[in-house]
């Protein structure tokens, strides 16, 4: 346990604190409390900044459990530790925001504790070595992204995104599991710094291909990448403050760290270029040509989000060519440097963007375009920033937006210059792409702006807006102020951030002295490109009347989302259809599916493998014993033929307490004291609900002769005697239980094993099977009570007429 | 007062309403149950018992209350609230494991020491007891949580 260790987990610690203070903290807004977190967070990370730019190795183990290779082993490069200054500095920003947007009516401790949640869920998936770690990080992040966008859980569209973005994250991130998996069959090792020592190793494997393919699946669909990203427009459900940090800074960006990340040990595959490359630049056409029809604010910057994750994606995806081949490796270290650079320009100007457009919606009511207009003279300040971000977005200077897609521009345009056989023929595709993306970019961050702020006022909204109150203008101030300085001075980050990141991406501890200009003369093609974007953009915006009916040839039925909702709507036909079918509420039913299959298997195992009995070696049976099974015997024939239940149950409970005996016969005391426990217990539960069985008349009891069940009942008995034996006669390896006996004082401490065994060391066990308990016990709790309250209502009603008739 | 036996539709137990005997005994050996199942909590280390069946038989001990009087009268008893239980149970259950962190082990690692105590003489301290702690009141809980509402509902 280091200080980086507290460093993650101090977010979740302070999520257990903020819930156990709900009661106390009434008076001052829960944010207050909250704030402090991130800012140590980030201060301690920027305070790390010169030791991974020294190459120090900042790395600590912690086991959690070693036996099968997971532990919270952090191990802090150029890479992670940009991401986690972004997760923690971005988190105190939107922490900041949120308490000027969430007012004290909403249940804020709950809003807060998800998102501390998230703050460790992120950071724990950036500075993590192992990826089993990594994974069950990552799959906690896509958790409590589903209960923030939830967070207005009575509203229906947030229930629906919600749900959407768990099954489409969490599907991506089971599928990445299965690509660690098969890279820890390749290299026998979890850590990422060991599968990348074993490059060769992951080269000649024919599971590499598999294992690309699925961690990319994983990466995609949580960078919201084309066919995948149909979640994150419906995420925008969630509070403003949510989208600014997870769905547009940090959570969807896990995807980018990842693919970053895996560079090194993959970008030998032509595989992973192609895929990560064409996906990317995909994205990017598709989702900012959408964007621009989106008439809500918010929707219109996640299309945008979207399509800026795939400029980021397409820029790794090259920069993994310069891993690739020593050819022209400096073209393609430029865009893992643009990327870094992208990366950090997109967190700043569309974290200012949705926190402005949360302004908007705050103070107007309403985020729809047709509504809105002429705002500037009433909210000046809202509106220059997003003047400023929206120009930074558009790639327009002397912001850093235009710095980043310039280099995103250069380095599309040069890939023609990269003598691969494969590329040479649709070259010229990427630079098209990367130019249609980039005009549509340029048209929606005009009508952002332009259709908002400028033009007449509009009498349309809900509320009369006015400036918002300077505790929600902090926040995107000063990320407008970053996009500013950055913009203009672009070189205080190059040497200390993005340098050490492209290195950590790219494995290599060569100093890449990255230089960041604003201006390459005029023979740069990235520069004519930037005013022909300009250009047709402007020229589209003012004709955007007469072309805008291309959208409504995209019918419904093509969507994805269609494709989405269909098949979770057949899905869940099917399985209600496959479920009644088996699931019928008749008990003998499941006994004879579960006892059948048993029996089944366990005869075609003896088949198959084998069995020997040596019934010599069964100890001699004792009278007493005898007796006790022949009282057992005798009380199970009783069940059988008695009329009356009452007797039958208590047949039922001599039964229960013949074993607790029999169990003490054979010297298992433990077993003995828990049957009797348990016979009492369900004999009283039995009791309970005894008159509220169906009556006599109505259920017959009667031994028909049911041949299958007869089969069945015989064949299992069969099998147990059969299993029991053979088990007893032969031993094929040393019995576990002496490793139990011998270890039961000095590892343990203590002097029953069966007692030492369930909590300690078969702990974990016992662990869930408390938490089956609890939820069998909440679950009867639930289902009960759903159905006291229908008998409840019934009740007042009735008694309703009792008293109108007195 | 309602007993529970009666409210679980028991027509003749409404003679017994004023079960003397069975009350006045009930509270006794209730207190026994309940000092046996901590008796084979703490003993389960080292002999027979544990957490599951310390809960178990506590949970019996309570049942044996709500047969002898009513809910209502157990609740004015022992005011608990099963769902509260389960959830401390859970708590112990699960944050347990994790404290082995603090001590620099892997998780669910127990941590155990002797201590000298007069009287007493040599005592074990040991985080699996913490750790049952937790299987106790899940198990109490749930069973309690399942017979109150099995007992609360009309036939």
């Amino acid at each position: 346990m280091t200080l980086i260790h507290l460093a993650i987990l101090l977010p979740i610690i302070a999520a257990v604190i903020v819930g156990l203070s709900k009661k106390y903290s009434k008076r001052i807004h829960t944010g207050w409390l909250v704030l402090p977190v991130p800012l140590l967070i980030v201060i301690y990370f920027l305070t790390l900044i010169p030791d991974v730019n020294r190459h120090d190795v900042l790395y600590h183990s912690m086991n959690v459990m070693p036996n099968i290779g997971l532990n919270f082993d952090v191990y802090v490069d150029g890479l992670g530790l940009l991401f986690a200054i972004l997760i923690s500095g971005i988190g105190a920003l939107v922490v900041l925001y949120s308490i000027g947007y969430l007012s004290h009516r909403e249940d804020l401790t709950s809003f807060y504790i998800y998102l501390l949640i998230f703050m460790t869920a992120m950071l724990g998936v950036v500075l993590n070595d192992n990826v089993l770690g990594l994974y069950l990080f990552w799959e906690l992040t896509s958790i409590s992204s589903f209960l923030l966008i939830a967070f207005w859980y009575n509203r229906e569209r947030s229930l629906y995104g919600a749900t959407k973005s768990m099954l489409i994250t969490m599907g991506g991130g089971f599928l990445m599991l299965g690509g660690f998996l098969s890279l820890y069959l390749i290299t026998g090792s979890f850590s990422i710094r060991e599968m990348i020592a074993q490059v060769d190793l992951i080269q000649a494997s024919e599971l590499a291909p598999i294992a690309i393919v699925l961690i990319l699946l994983g990466a995609f669909t949580k960078s919201a990448q084309f066919p995948f990203y149909i979640w994150l427009p419906d995420a925008m459900e969630a509070p403003t403050p949510v989208s600014a940090y997870l769905h547009s800074a940090t959570m969807v960006k896990a995807g980018l760290y990842l693919v970053a990340r895996f560079t090194p040990i993959f970008a030998f595959s032509e595989l992973w270029v192609w895929l990560i490359l064409l996906t990317g630049l995909i994205t990017l056409a598709w989702a900012s040509f959408n964007a621009v029809k989106q008439d809500d604010l918010k929707a219109m910057l996640a299309f945008s989000t979207v399509s800026q994750l795939g400029l980021i994606m397409s820029l790794l995806g090259l920069g993994a060519l310069g891993v690739h081949t020593g050819a022209a490796e400096e073209l393609f270290t430029v865009a893992i440097v643009a990327a870094v650079f992208h990366l950090i320009n997109h967190a700043t100007f569309k974290g200012a963007l949705f926190m402005l457009v949360g302004i908007i919606d705050h103070e107007s009511g309403t985020r729809s375009l047709k509504r809105l207009g002429g705002l500037m003279t009433i909210m000046p300040i809202t509106g220059t920033m997003t003047a400023i971000t929206a120009a930074s977005m558009a790639g327009l200077p002397p912001f850093n937006g235009f710095l980043s897609k310039e280099m995103f521009l250069e380095v599309m345009v040069n890939i023609r210059h990269a003598d691969f056989s494969f590329l040479s023929d649709v070259s010229i595709l990427f630079p098209i792409l990367a130019v249609f993306g980039s005009i549509f970019t340029f048209i929606y961050s005009v009508i952002l702006f332009k259709e908002v702020f400028l033009g007449k006022e509009t009498e349309d909204t809900p509320k009369t807006p006015h400036e918002a109150p300077w505790l929600m203008l902090a926040s995107p101030l000063i990320l407008s102020l970053l996009v500013i300085v950055f913009g203009l001075f672009p070189n205080i980050l190059s040497q200390t951030i993005i340098d050490p990141a492209a290195m950590g991406i790219l494995g290599t501890t060569t100093a890449l002295d990255t230089q960041i200009y604003h201006w390459h003369g005029f023979d740069s093609p990235a520069l004519w490109l930037t005013v022909f974007i300009i250009v047709s953009g402007t020229l589209l915006y003012m004709t955007r009347h007469h072309w805008m009916f291309i959208y409504e040839y995209h019918k419904e039925h093509f969507t994805l989302n269609y494709l989405y909702d269909r098949g979770l709507v057949y899905s869940r036909i099917s399985s209600k259809q496959l479920n009644d079918k088996f699931v019928n509420g008749n008990v003998s039913h499941y006994l004879a599916y579960v006892l059948g299959f048993f029996v089944i298997v366990s005869i075609y195992t003896f088949i198959v493998n084998g069995m020997a009995i040596d019934i010599r070696t069964a100890s001699p049976i004792t009278l007493q014993e005898m007796i006790v099974v022949t009282i057992i015997l005798i009380a199970l024939a009783g069940i059988l033929v008695v009329k009356s239940r009452m007797v039958a149950l208590i047949l039922l409970g001599s039964i229960g307490f013949s074993m607790a005996l029999l169990f003490v016969m054979f010297r298992s005391a433990d077993l003995g004291l828990t049957q009797l426990a348990i016979e009492t217990v369900t004999t009283t539960i039995f009791l309970l609900v005894f008159s509220k069985l169906p009556d006599k008349e109505s259920y017959k009891y009667s031994v028909k002769l049911n041949i299958p069940h007869l089969i069945i009942s015989v064949g299992v008995a069969l099998t147990a005697i059969i299993i029991g034996y053979s088990a007893y006669s032969n031993r094929l390896f040393d019995p576990i239980s002496q490793f139990h006996i011998d270890n039961v004082y000095d590892l343990a401490a203590g002097g029953n094993m069966v007692n030492v065994i369930l909590v300690d060391f078969r702990g974990f066990d016992t662990l869930f099977e408390t938490l089956v308990f609890a939820i069998a016990g909440l679950g009867v709790y639930s289902m009960m009570r759903l159905r006291l309250n229908t008998k409840k209502e019934g009740d007042d009603h009735e008694e309703h007429i009792d008293e109108s008739r007195l | 007062m309602k007993s529970t036996l009666m409210r679980a539709g028991y027509k003749k137990v409404s003679r017994q309403m004023n079960d003397v005997f069975l009350q006045f005994a009930s509270k006794v050996i209730f207190f026994l149950i309940v000092m046996f199942a901590f008796n084979l909590f703490f003993a389960g280390h080292y002999t027979p018992g544990g957490g599951f069946v310390g809960g178990l038989l506590g949970a019996s001990a309570v049942v044996l209350l709500l047969i002898a009087f009513d809910r209502k009268t157990v609740h004015k008893m022992m005011p608990i609230d099963y769902r509260f239980m389960i959830t401390l149970g859970l708590v112990f259950a699960g944050v347990v494991p994790t404290l082995s962190f603090l001590f620099g082990t892997p998780f669910f690692q127990h941590q155990f020491t002797y201590v000298e105590v007069p009287i007493l003489q040599e005592l074990s301290l040991h985080t699996a007891v913490l750790f049952d702690i937790g299987v106790f009141l899940t198990v109490m809980g749930a069973c309690l949580l399942i017979i109150t509402l099995v007992a609360e509902e009309k036939a």
